[in-house]
Parts: structure tokens; sequence; C-alpha cells
């Protein structure tokens, strides 16, 4: 199945199962969705528990918080990641702040899930990818499921949290095929996952940036380098003791992060890196991430502001070159 | 169309003992928060602080349409509306005091009271950011099937704001159950009415919406609580949301630290003349339902349990910093 079936199979087994669980976003009914995700779910499961909303991210996003306080499972769909900047006021005056603010009094058990990231030439207003800025936030939790099986069982994680958690779902993942098994158990969310051993040098990423991360594995492996490829998964908060353990073993650690550099979670994971394991490393952790502009809508030109394969290559074999 | 209701008549009929009550739940507003500012002066409380002397009717009388059922989020300026909801006077001093006995334990302060046992789901600070949360509570009840409505109060500033068009937008598209309160006190911070809204008359900008709405004398209590049970009325008889416009009038700056260079004293002092207080008081007294004594009585309560309720703040525990981490998620993951 695809990553958008697997999706959409989550989302049906979690409307069966709960009947606090409904979905609202713009365009998630009658229309079945802007990614398709939730086409045929109105059908199935009627107008109470698919709402389509007006184009008021802010309300909705808002209502949900609403509804999760009054206990309702909310699933809010916001289209994209460049349209939640609308609902940014009650993200994080809201949804992140009332179980503190209120002395544990509230907790706000909302699932958001979002379409994030770029390389589909839509230029400097949709392809924003800010899963990072998300990963600031004490008080959400933040996703980003790179595989079909995870974009199934980390949804159905997602679900059973107490908390607001925020689901990134990369745009170019959802035709990716892979294997689910619908009847296993929910995702462990704490962890983040190994997708390929290594002895030499470990590759660190997460969401969008896992594709190409293996790609540059592969190459690195036909030079007789073993890359360690970690999938972050969950962004907040971060499993920084797989990260150790794997630095600890390789020595030398490159992060792949489709954000942009400055103030990036690749940012973040070094910074923890120097802090934790600092006497591990055999030469400076390196990044991979986007350059530092508006996405250009070029074809070229977006290519060149995107992390790839072969930047990743190239900085794995320099440090290891180095210091190997 | 805007309707300024007059219940002068039906206040004849008015109980002694609703009216006292009704005395008591304002006088009680004014004097917990003369005795915040006091205590702010002192620096026992810190922070920002919004007084919401002057405009005590507006809170008081729509409050007394609510149930125990019903869900209520306000905004910063909350003192009048925590009280009113029957949060102790207790609990909110210690809270501004940033007590752990505090009815948020000391994380919020002045600007965010939560309590959740009277579903009063918070003090919102960010102008505009409680409606869509009340929209919300709405749809939880509606599609629970559960009877309360959400009770939602804000300025006059929040209507300039998006949110308060997509949650007004939103509320009567799905006809929730939402009782919208706007406050219109005619200024946000410093700026009057006239200075950020090309239509004055707030109650017109619902028609848009598809959503009922009324204006009533926010210095009358009686004619705000009876303007307030018609539209409580109309929400629970599932005619969907309805905006009650509630005209009024901040007697103090904004905020304490507000110089108050935006308007006259010529202004304050009229609008003064309308205390909604003195105005209740008057007309008490004029029905004979109200003495000297009674007021003595009433105001010697209100002090003794707002000394207690200092004693208690002064008395309490801070939260130890220890915990600072705590409530920050429900499940602690290794
Ligand atoms: C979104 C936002 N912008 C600005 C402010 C700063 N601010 C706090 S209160 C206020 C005025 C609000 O006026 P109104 O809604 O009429 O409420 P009032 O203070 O009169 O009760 C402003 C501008 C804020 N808290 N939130
Ligand atoms: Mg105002």
């Amino acid at each position: 199945m695809t990553y958008r079936e697997a999706v959409r199979a989550a989302l049906r087994k979690a409307l069966r199962d709960d009947s606090r669980v409904f979905l609202m976003g713009e365009d998630v009914g009658q229309y079945g969705g802007a990614f398709a995700v939730s086409h045929g779910l109105l059908a199935e499961f009627g107008p109470q528990r698919i709402l389509d909303t007006p184009l008021s991210e802010s309300a909705f996003l808002g209502a949900g918080i609403g509804a999760a306080l009054g206990g309702l499972r909310p699933i809010v769909e916001i289209m994209t990641i460049n349209f939640s900047l609308l609902a940014m006021d009650q993200i994080l005056n809201n949804a992140a702040t009332l179980r503190h603010m209120s002395g544990g009094q509230f907790h706000v058990p909302l699932v958001v899930r979002m379409a994030s990231g770029g390389g589909r030439q839509l230029a400097a207003q949709h392809s924003h990818s800010l899963e990072g800025w998300y990963a600031h936030i004490p008080g959400i939790k933040a996703l980003a499921p790179a595989t079909v099986a995870d974009a199934y069982g980390m949804l159905l994680a997602a679900l059973q949290e107490d908390d607001p958690v925020f689901i990134f779902e990369h745009a170019t993942l959802y035709p990716l095929e892979g294997e689910v098994d619908l009847s296993a158990a929910r995702a462990d969310i704490a962890r983040a996952a190994i997708r390929r051993p290594g002895r030499d040098v470990t590759l660190i990423t997460y969401g969008g940036s896992l594709g190409i991360t293996l790609q540059a594995a592969d190459a690195l492996a036909r030079q007789g380098l073993e890359a360690e490829v970690i999938d972050l998964r969950t962004i907040r908060p971060l499993d920084s003791q797989t990260i150790m353990d794997s630095v600890a073993k390789t020595h030398h650690a490159v992060i792949v992060d489709e954000g942009w550099r400055t103030g990036s979670l690749a940012a973040e994971i070094s910074a923890r890196i120097m802090e934790s394991a600092f006497d591990e490393l055999d030469a400076p952790v390196a990044r991979v991430c986007s350059a530092e502009v508006p996405m250009p809508y070029a074809r070229h030109l977006e290519e060149a502001t995107l992390p790839k394969a072969a930047e990743i290559v190239s900085a794995a074999e320099g440090m290891l070159a180095h210091h190997g | 169309m805007a309707e300024i209701t007059n219940e002068a008549q039906r206040t004849a009929e008015v109980e002694k003992d609703h009216a006292l009550f009704l005395l008591r739940e304002m006088l009680r507003i004014r004097r917990f928060e003369e005795k915040a500012a006091e205590m702010y002066s002192l620096q026992k409380i810190r922070g920002f602080l919004h007084l919401y002397i002057g405009e005590e009717a507006t809170g008081v009388g729509a409050m007394q349409v609510l149930s125990r059922d019903d869900a209520v989020v306000a905004t910063y300026r909350e003192h009048g509306h925590a009280l009113a909801r029957g949060i102790p006077p207790a609990a909110l001093m210690a809270e501004m005091y940033g007590k752990v006995t505090g009815c948020s334990h000391g994380h919020g302060g002045s600007m965010h009271f939560f309590d959740a046992y009277r579903r009063f789901y918070g003090g919102y600070a960010i102008v505009g950011g409680g409606l869509p949360i009340a929209v919300g509570l709405a749809l939880a009840e509606k599609a629970l099937g559960k009877k309360g409505i959400a009770a939602c109060f804000f300025g006059d500033g929040a209507v300039a704001e998006g949110e308060f068009h997509e949650s007004l937008n939103l509320a009567a598209l799905w006809k929730l159950p939402v009782l919208f309160f706007c406050e219109n006190n005619l200024y946000a911070m410093g700026t009057a009415l006239s200075r950020h809204q090309a239509q004055v008359d707030i109650t017109k900008k619902t028609a848009a919406y598809n959503l009922a709405s009324s204006a009533v004398d926010g210095m009358d209590i009686l004619a705000v609580e009876a303007a307030a049970g018609r539209a409580a009325a109309f929400v629970r008889g599932g005619g969907g949301p309805y905006l009650l416009e509630l005209r009024t009038y901040r007697f103090r700056a904004h905020s304490m630290s507000d110089p108050d260079l935006y308007r006259t004293k010529e202004e304050i002092a009229e609008w003064k003349k309308r205390d909604p207080i003195a105005l209740f008081q008057t007309r008490l007294r004029e029905w004979g339902l109200l003495s000297d004594a009674d007021l003595a009585r009433l105001e010697a309560k209100i002090a003794a349990e707002l000394e207690d309720a200092v004693n208690f703040a002064e008395a309490s525990p801070l939260e130890p910093p220890e915990n600072l981490l705590r409530d920050v998620y429900g499940t602690v993951r290794p």
C-alpha cells in the first residue's frame, strides 16, 4: 500500500475504534483531501465525523483544542504546513500551554496532521519545511513518519497521547509504496529507528529526507564505507540515546535536514552530540540542510536548494578521509 | 439592528434576595480588585494586572444565566468572571501571588485563571485567542449530546482580529451553542472604538455571518441579566450561536502601567455617573430593598472574605522548583 493509503487506513481504524474521534479540515470531506488522504471517509463515516471546514486555520485548529478539552478526540488536518502559520497563535499560545498554564487541570488530546516540505516546484510559499520550528515548542510532540509502516503506526500511536501531537507528512512521500501490517499494534514513538546499520559514519535524518539519506548510504557502501542511518521519527521529544549510541560506535556524524541550516533541528542535534558525545567524535559534526533562500520555482534552482544524496556522500567522505 | 433593552418595568419584581446577591457579586469584584491593586503597588502581585472596575454588571449579569454544565472562556481581564463563576477569592489571590495554592498553581497569574471543576476554561491573553476554543467546546457539547453551551467573553478590540470573524462564521455555519459576550468598553488599550472600527455598531457585524445579536446597556445589571437570559434561551433552544454586546466602560486604566493619556477626565467622570454598582444601589433603595444596615453588612462580609484571601495567599507555599517541568506533558517518556 502507499503512504497515503496507510494514513487513510489509520484514520479509518481510529474512526471505527473510538466514537470520539473525528477528522476536520479544509476539503477533507467532499473533495477527499487535498492529497486524497481522506478519500472515501465521508461516505463511510458521514458528515458528523468528517467535517469540511472553511478556510479558517486559526478557528478550526482552535476548535480542535476546544473539542479536545470538551471530551472529543479530534484529528485536525491542516492542508499543508505553509498554512499552519495562520494557526500558529492557537498552536503555540493555546495547545502547547494549556496543561502547564492551568496547573495541570486541563490537557489537550489533539492530533494535527499536515503535509510538509518541498521538491514539487511549488516555489517560496508552498515548500516550507518548518518541522524544526515545531520541535522547538515544549508542550507538543512532533512526529515525522518517513515510511509507509510509520505513516500508519505513528498516527495510531499519536491518538493514544494525552497531549497535542503534530504529524508532518512530507508531501513527496504520499505515493511511496511499502509494507504495512495492519494488525500490528501502534508504533513506539519514543524511539528513533536504525534504518540501516553501519560502523563508519552515522547519518541522522527524518521525514522526507530519509530517501536521499539511504541513497547516500548505498553510494558510500559501494566505496566500502558502511553508514548507519538513523530515522529520528519523533523530532520532539528527541531520542538522544539512539543518536549517542550510534556516534559512540561510528565516531562520525552527518545530519540531514530539509529545514534551513540556521537555527535548525540539525543545529540542535549537533549541539547535543557536542554536549554528550564530544569525546567520541573523530571529526566535527557535518550538516546537510536546505540552502538559506526562499524556495525558487525553477527546477534546477529548487534542486540546488534542497539537500541531495551527493552532498551527504561528500560530507561523509570528507570527514572519513581526514580523520578516518 | 441593535436592540437596547430597557428592563426598568421588570426590575420592580426582582426578589430582594436575588437583588442583594447581584449587588454582593458586583461589590465583591470591585473590592477584590481594589485589594489587588493595593497588593500590586506593594509588589505582592507582579506582571500585568488588568482591572475590571466599572464593568462588573456585564460579567455578573451574564454569569447568572449560565449553569454548571456550561463552559466559560474569558480574557486576561477575567477577575470578575472568575469570581462570578464561583472560584474562591483566596484561590485567585494566591494565583496572583504566584503560589501553588492558586487556581492555576501559580503558573498563570492574573491573566490565566483556570478551574476545571467549574468549567472555567481560562483567561486568554492573546486578544481573540479564546474564541476558537469556545467554538470547539460547543462542538464537543453538541457532538457528545450534552446540554451545555459555551460562553465566551471578549472585548471590543477582539472584534478587529481575524479569529473573531473566523469563529463567528464557524459557529454559525455549524449552528453551535456558543454565546458570545462582547464587553464593549469603547477602548482597546488606548485606541477608541471609533479609531479601530469602521463600523462601530458591533451587533451589525454578525449579519454577515447570519448570526443573531443584540446590544444591552452594560451598566444596568438587571438589563444585562435579562438580555443574557434571552440570548442563552435562544442558544439553548437550538437557535445556534448568539452575540450579545454589553456596552460598558472601564473606570481604571487598561493595566497598572497605563498612564491613561488617551481619554479625558471629563469622559471618565461622565461614565462614572453611570457606575453600575451605584446605579443599582440607588434603585434598590428606591424600591426599599436596600438599607444602610444591609449595605454595611455586605461590605463587612466582603472585607472579611478578602482579608482571608490575602492571608491565605500570604501564608501559602510556593511550588517547589523541582516541579517546574511536571505539567508540560501528561506522559513523561524516558
Ligand atoms: C493579538 C494581540 N495583540 C495585541 C495584544 C496587546 N493587547 C492586550 S489587551 C489589548 C486591547 C484589547 O482590547 P479589548 O479587546 O477591547 O479588551 P479590553 O482590554 O478593553 O478588555 C491589546 C492591544 C494582545 N494581547 N494580543
Ligand atoms: Mg475594550
